[in-house]
């Protein structure tokens, strides 16, 4: 063992000082399908989130309920759901978009906004209640309201995106399903690696993971700083 | 009311999500417009990781401008695949179920474009005594060691090929095994590779096809066992999805993409790809039923026919 992870350290630094043309469209790829879900699916449930903490309305905990429970959603029943939705046998067969980067995307977005919703909504509503008084007593308007308050949990929520972030890039089953691993096209870090596992190629397996650790480390570092920074 | 700092700031903000939401766009439309000019073929997994495609398709998308999107899964799941209309076309090596595809109406003009083989690997102090065996009395032997505590069987228990192939040895001596009635016969449920590997740490026996041996033997401490009887040729079978069923298919550039498997430069190309110096696959197109029994139709091979002295526009 001892052994595949050297070779899978070597390998991962040749492939990085190379500029390996495929290694790079796994990355970019990775990044581009993760990092366009999450957004879409931050723009989603900001909204959704920030309405369900700050009012009341009938089903609420039911909803909230409900919520929670999709956070824990399997990922490769997910993928299923969506393979079939997109299937040409499927009713949005039409749209063709099966196997191709999209269908990934689509796939960890409805993964990553119960998870976002769950984690904000937890965010806002910890917010220290004194800070809302004083804010609706300086004369805000809802929406003043809910801005302020975003920016007060601004750290916990950059916590749940990252969470769902990290949840999105490391996830197999369901881009496996719906993306197809095609090579140059839909083939990410976590089917690369399925891929060169069931080839037997353990070392270049071993060294896809540690890429795929040092970038989700990087961007973590990344958007932590950035919420550190500002804080400033 | 918003001071000039703030102005500033929302407006880099609009511009910012502006810029981002056109690259949303930007990325799909992309990928629309890239998928006019692709066909996606359903393997199997087992294909795909001898390394053969890799090794063919550069030709055929240079001189076609086709680009060729593989995705490769279980046999069952590449069948499943085809008859959802989510391929343009099929590459499986399983006669029994391409008939059954083929008679439901999913897939047509199916030919016979190459050949590799199976064979038995396990450990080489080989306890149950297969070595050279037939393939009749290798797998009498398989069982009675198994029955007798001496041996382990590993199988790839899911819908592939293998499997198939696997149960018609079993059924040569009339036995259906079961992991729940014989306790040395285990189902991995996983691809040829994994399969391979768990078997290789336990020191068991398993059926393997040759290309995934050669590929991954030099990390595994197994021996090939039996090999070279006719039934355990493999022959590979292309298919077109069936275009009256799936208008959208993509027929006419599947129809080049078999139409390069058969002709004269696909098929040598075919009997061209190594492995560690060994031939893996074998080209047959238009001599499948003289060789392996086959009963593909004359009309069949009538059909591939002009594209064998390479493929026409």
């Amino acid at each position: 063992m001892v052994n595949e992870i050297l070779q899978g350290i070597i390998e991962a630094l040749i492939l990085i000082f190379t500029f390996d043309p495929e290694v790079w469209n796994v990355i970019l790829l990775s990044l581009r399908v993760s990092g366009t879900a999450i957004l879409i699916a931050t723009i989603i449930s900001l909204p959704i989130s920030s309405y369900m903490a700050l009012r009341n309305f009938p089903g609420k905990k039911f909803l909230t309920n409900l919520i929670n429970t999709f956070m824990g959603f399997p990922p490769v029943v997910m993928g299923l759901i969506i393979f079939l939705l997109l299937s040409k046998s499927g009713p949005f067969g039409f749209l063709g978009l099966l196997y191709s980067p999209t269908a990934m995307i689509i796939a960890q977005l409805f993964l990553a906004i119960p998870i976002i919703i769950g984690t904000t909504k937890a965010a806002l509503e910890s917010v220290d209640p004194n800070i809302k008084e004083t804010i609706l007593s300086l004369g805000s308007t809802e929406t003043q309201l809910w801005w302020e308050l975003i920016k007060e949990s601004k750290r916990s929520i950059i916590a749940g995106i990252l969470v769902a972030f990290g949840q999105a890039i490391s996830e197999v089953g369901a881009v496996m399903i719906v993306g197809g691993n095609i090579r140059w096209y839909t083939r990410t870090f976590t089917t690369a690696i399925v891929l060169q596992t069931r080839m037997g190629e353990f070392g270049m397996a071993i060294a896809l993971g540690l890429l795929l650790i040092a970038i989700t480390f990087l961007i973590n570092y990344a958007l932590t700083h950035l919420q550190m920074g500002e804080k400033k | 009311m918003l001071s000039l700092g703030k102005k500033a700031k929302w407006a880099l903000i609009l511009l910012a999500i502006a810029i981002i939401g056109s690259l949303l766009f930007i990325f799909p439309l992309i990928d629309l417009i890239n998928s006019q000019n692709r066909i996606t073929l359903a393997t199997t997994t087992s294909t795909y990781d001898s390394g053969l495609l890799d090794y063919l398709l550069p030709t055929f998308e240079q001189k076609t401008r086709i680009k060729v999107d593989i995705v490769s899964v279980g046999t069952g799941q590449a069948l499943e695949i085809g008859k959802r209309g989510d391929a343009d076309v099929l590459l499986v090596h399983s006669r029994v179920k391409e008939n059954e595809f083929i008679a439901n109406g999913y897939g047509v003009h199916r030919v016979c474009v190459m050949y590799n083989d199976f064979i038995i690997v396990g450990p080489s102090s080989d306890p149950a005594g297969i070595k050279n065996q037939n393939i009749t009395t290798a797998m009498e032997n398989l069982k009675s060691a198994g029955d007798a505590g001496k041996i382990k069987f590993y199988s790839r228990g899911d819908d592939s090929g293998t499997y198939s192939k696997e149960l018609e040895l079993w059924a040569l001596i009339n036995f259906t095994p079961s992991t729940l009635k014989h306790k040395w016969y285990f189902e991995t449920g996983a691809g040829m590779g994994t399969t391979i590997t768990i078997t290789n740490e336990n020191d068991g026996y398993t059926l393997i096809d040759r290309g995934t041996w050669l590929a991954m033997k030099d990390s595994l401490s197994l021996i090939v066992l039996v090999e070279g009887d006719q039934i355990l040729i493999n022959p590979y079978g292309a298919i077109l999805i069936n275009p009256s069923l799936y208008p959208d298919v993509k027929y006419d550039k599947a129809i080049k993409f078999v139409g390069f498997l058969v002709s004269e430069e696909g098929q040598n190309l075919i009997g061209s790809f190594t492995k560690n110096g060994e031939q893996l696959f074998h080209p047959i197109f238009g001599h499948c039923n003289e060789t392996l029994g086959c009963n593909t139709t004359s009309e069949e091979v009538n059909f591939w026919k002009k594209y064998n002295g390479g493929y026409t526009g």
